[in-house]
């Protein structure tokens, strides 16, 4: 996995943002114009920053929502505490600059001569770098089956909705809404436990690798049931995010 | 650099750092009350009944069980924290044992350290950055064990570097002459990871 090793010097540059994509009321997908970029990998991320006219600078790391090939994209969920996402959420429009760099990391990444079966855990806006592994999974022309479990509050906080609805084939998603589920909601409505991946994960003797993104206690709750229930801990990848890690 | 960033018109502070904060807040970092958890795989749960701590060339260690480690000379200290996610935490209190000490017992004997832990992480730093004051194994936080998701039973130290060379689940300081990349280094985070220089990155 070191053979993936990024030498290459990481240079700020000006993208524009070429679309703004509303996903649910707190989050928006930012397609980019990035006119130097290298490529990157399903699972990476890229550093924004921010200078605010009196020179006050922040940075921040998002996930890269798209597949390598496409336009890069980032998806943001709006943080009402934060700094930055409010920023990039509601202020940002269709033609602004934005600075960045990147990509970032390569440990949680795939790429099709990995393999599968593909075992993909998302907690709210954990489900960016698994959506990008999703579609560089189609694009590709990867068979290796997947199975996605989304925890989602409800049912309207769910991102990629439309595209989630129609899975590439061989590839399952199923959602569990843990705070409020529609009349009729014939879906998962408890947290991601043990419990609940006993009945949907592949089980640990079919080998799955798999990605785990998502607050840190999402993180935490899945990853160590997946361990408990034998998987080998180095096919379980995680990138967790703290209260205040995405703001 | 910043004078060619473009300005976010629109985007301002939202946070005021109090006066007595200044200079302590390194560049491209904001100050978090939380204390993130970052790792890249699941958390280990090592019994410390298990547990062992070892330093030294490879082959010929000094090794600690956990009892004899708990023996060992502490120091409780109070530093702030700056992970290179961009999270920075002040007055972070923790207590362990300084790797002066560490080295005193098992001999100086190399320029680098590769820290290598439970999990199978590993990281590099210069033994110049371990040593003088400025490193310690640490196995409690905020006057309780540390917990594992933050590192327990026992994680590396390191303040004045980003957190990534603060490696959770320490169990080894391998003393070695080359300075070779470790976990993170080897995907392209920087060799040394000085955040007042602001070194995420290679070639920052």
């Amino acid at each position: 996995m070191a053979g993936t090793a990024l030498r290459r010097r990481l240079t700020w540059q000006v993208a524009k943002v070429s679309a703004v994509t509303v996903e649910t009321a707190s989050v928006r997908t930012l397609t980019l114009d990035v006119p130097d970029w290298p490529g990157h990998q399903a699972g990476q991320h890229l550093d924004i920053r921010l200078t605010a006219e009196d020179g006050y600078v922040a940075e921040r790391s998002y996930s890269i929502a798209s597949a390598p090939g496409e336009p890069v994209a980032i998806t943001v969920e709006r943080l009402d505490d934060g700094e930055v996402s409010p920023y990039l959420t509601d202020e940002l429009r269709a033609g602004d600059d934005l600075e960045l760099r990147g990509p970032i990391g390569g440990y949680f990444v795939w790429e099709p001569e990995d393999g599968g079966p593909l075992l993909l855990l998302a907690g709210g806006s954990g489900i960016v770098p698994l959506r990008s592994i999703l579609r560089h999974r189609e694009r590709t022309g990867s068979t290796v089956p997947v199975r996605l479990l989304y925890s989602s509050r409800t049912l309207d906080d769910v991102i990629y909705q439309a595209e989630l609805d129609q899975p590439a084939r061989g590839v399952e998603v199923i959602h569990t809404l843990t705070r409020q589920q529609p009349p009729g909601w014939a879906g998962y409505a408890r947290r991601a436990d043990a419990a609940l991946l006993a009945e949907v994960a592949w089980p640990a003797d079919a080998m799955p690798l798999a990605y785990a993104c998502g607050p840190t206690s999402f993180v935490e709750a899945v990853s160590q049931a997946l361990v408990q229930s034998g998987h080998p801990p180095e096919r379980v990848k995680t990138e967790r995010f703290g209260a205040t890690g995405g703001t | 650099m910043t004078a060619m960033s473009p300005i976010a018109r629109g985007f301002h502070r939202r946070r005021q750092e109090p006066a007595e904060n200044a200079g302590r807040v390194p560049p491209g970092q904001y100050v978090t009350k939380d204390f993130p958890v970052l790792s890249a795989g699941p958390t280990p749960h090592t019994a410390l009944d298990r547990w062992s701590f070892s330093i030294g060339r490879s082959g010929r260690q000094k090794t600690w069980n956990w009892a004899e480690f708990r023996a060992l000379p502490s120091q409780d200290v109070t530093v702030d924290i700056h992970c290179v996610t961009k999270w920075t935490k002040f007055d972070t209190a923790w207590q362990g044992v300084s790797v002066d000490t560490l080295l005193d017992l098992a001999g100086h004997d190399g320029p680098f350290a590769m820290a290598h832990c439970d999990g199978g992480y590993t990281t590099n730093l210069p033994v110049a950055d371990l040593t003088g004051g400025k490193a310690w194994v640490a196995y409690a936080y905020d006057g309780q064990p540390l917990a594992p998701e933050h590192g327990g039973p026992a994680r590396l130290l390191v303040p004045h570097l980003y957190f990534w060379k603060s490696a959770k689940w320490v169990r080894s300081l391998e003393l070695r002459d080359t300075n070779d990349p470790g976990f993170w280094e080897n995907y392209g985070y920087h060799i040394y990871g000085d955040p007042w220089r602001e070194q995420r990155y290679a070639g920052d």
